[in-house]
């Protein structure tokens, strides 16, 4: 008896055991069938004398390009793509709500169709690329840094609108029954039970967004939609390595000034 | 919490702060020349795009499958390259690895810069330093999923059971065998999971990639989107959609086995 258990543990573990080695085999067969299939050719091009130069460029960056007074210095350009990022964010966090409003299904017990809809308003918003927002906007408001804002703002209410719907759908339902129970309608629970325990999350992920629209508004001037982005490609395209350095030295330091900074606010409110 | 600790009792704490949040509002809103009644007006310019993109040219379906095959070989291969080098970063930038704050911090501050740089930027100049190509779109992938992943690793490691590493240690190991034997069987099964969500990521990103010369079906979203041939873009995008649903779920049925 105890000889037989033995024996049926140890084929288990023999058959979990080729199983392992049956998906180590079939991730690393797909693995080299990606790497085999990349075209190696582009790499022939690149020269190191060619790549040291571009180092050397960077290595020197153009500091009379901080500030000079024009309007198109590196510090005004980085005000602007961070006024692009909180644009963005701020209407893409008004424009979420009345979407989570829709699309939360513990709102919707007695018509879920109606949280279904809203669920697929969101993914087809999230599901187009920034960059194709910012060609359409550039079209509708002209180009500058406004169609960058929007196009931030409505690819963010996709994102927002399923994270807040999320949060909603996992929050605790006690407090609203218990107003419920003492005869409290849909606005007094909506404002009384759901709003107080969501608001910290809410806000939280509203600044993580704001983070990351910094870093897309700082690309979104590839296609015309302002900020930073433009002079960085026409800097890159004309080789100017001292001018592309300062200006990265400028993402850079954005990006990482606000994350610290924001990291800082959603610490507190947890 | 009682009653009285709830926003609504307590609302002119927090007046200071939406009277900041509205100044900021203000401040973006001039900054960057904001007129929303542009957006009615050129209303008619969202309905024209909408419907060219409500219209996909299926037609051009059969001529987008090689494009989007390499999108996927160049996501795999950067992620699988981004992995390699972020693994044994990540364990140096943890103190229970190193036991040496100065090494620990000069780790992640490089790893912080790193992450900052957004992917775009970093196609646009990986593809000036390397050249227009496929190479240049795995590079870009594999330093976006260095920077992306061992962020998470690293948090990972710190939220590790001491309890092996005091029993290795106390027998005398040293710093990389407690690395490879007492605190990586805790953790991989996590690094496994990162790895797919890391995948998902750069196949979302690597649709734009080659909007910038890296490769990829992001040129021919980029060419059609030149031309005005939205019909073209409308089914290049609905063929991304696809894709990135099939890859999330296939991830995310995999992450969900492992964890």
């Amino acid at each position: 008896m105890n000889n037989s258990n033995e024996t049926a543990a140890s084929a288990a573990f023999r058959k979990q055991h080729t199983q392992r080695f049956l998906a180590a085999a079939v991730i690393l067969l797909i693995i080299l069938w990606c790497a085999a299939g990349i075209d190696y050719s582009g790499l022939a091009a690149f020269s190191p004398q060619m790549g040291l130069e571009v180092l050397r460029g960077l290595m020197k960056p153009k500091w009379s390009f901080v500030y000079d007074g024009s309007g198109e210095d590196l510090a005004s350009l980085l005000l602007l793509t961070i006024g692009i990022a909180f644009l963005g964010t701020a209407i893409a966090t008004i424009l979420a709500l009345p979407v989570t409003l829709l699309s939360a299904s513990n709102l919707w017990r007695s018509c879920p169709l109606v949280a279904r809809i809203g669920k697929f308003v969101c993914n087809v918003l999230r599901a187009f690329p920034e960059l194709v927002y910012a060609i359409i906007f550039v079209k509708v408001v002209g180009p500058g840094p406004f169609a960058g804002a929007l196009a931030i703002g409505v690819h963010q209410i996709g994102m927002l609108g399923k994270l807040y719907t999320e949060e909603m759908e996992a929050m605790d339902e006690t407090p609203v029954e218990a107003m419920h129970a003492v005869g409290a309608g849909f606005w007094q629970t909506m404002f009384f039970a759901r709003v107080p325990q969501l608001l910290p999350i809410y806000s939280s992920l509203s600044l993580n967004h704001f983070e990351i629209a910094v870093r897309s508004a700082s690309t979104l001037g590839l296609v015309g939609a302002g900020g930073i982005g433009a002079p960085l490609i026409f800097a890159i395209q004309a080789r100017n390595w001292d001018q592309v350095s300062i200006i990265l030295l400028g993402v850079v330091l954005t990006v990482f000034v606000i994350d610290t900074l924001t990291g800082l606010i959603r610490k507190k409110l947890r | 919490m009682k009653l009285q600790d709830t926003i609504h009792y307590s609302w002119y704490k927090h007046l200071f702060l939406v009277l900041i949040l509205l100044l900021c509002l203000y401040g973006s809103i001039s900054v960057t020349d904001a007129d929303f009644s542009e957006v009615i007006s050129g209303a008619d310019q969202i309905g024209v795009f909408l419907s060219r993109l409500l219209h996909p040219d299926f037609s051009y379906l059969p001529k987008l499958w090689g494009p989007l095959v390499k999108t996927l070989q160049m996501s795999v291969t950067g992620t699988v390259l981004g992995m390699i080098f972020a693994v044994p970063f990540a364990f140096l930038a943890t103190h229970v690895v190193t036991r040496n704050h100065v090494l620990t911090a000069i780790i992640r501050f490089l790893l912080d810069i790193i992450r900052t740089i957004p992917n775009l930027l970093l196609a646009a100049l990986m593809v000036a330093i390397i050249g227009i190509g496929e190479v240049t779109g795995v590079l870009t992938i594999a330093i976006f999923t260095f920077g992306m992943v061992s962020q998470l690793i690293y948090e990972a490691i710190e939220t590790i059971d001491y309890g092996p590493i005091e029993a290795a240690e106390s027998v005398g190991a040293n710093k990389i065998q407690i690395a490879f034997w007492s605190i990586a069987p805790q953790v991989i099964v996590q690094i496994a999971s990162y790895t797919f969500y890391a995948l998902e990521v750069n196949v979302r990103a690597s649709t734009v990639l080659g909007y910038v010369g890296a490769g990829g079906i992001g040129v021919i979203l980029n060419s059609s989107l030149a031309l005005f041939q939205y019909e073209r873009v409308s089914i290049i995008i609905l063929t991304i959609l696809v894709v990135v649903a099939v890859v999330d779920s296939i991830s995310e049925a995999i992450r969900r086995r492992l964890a």
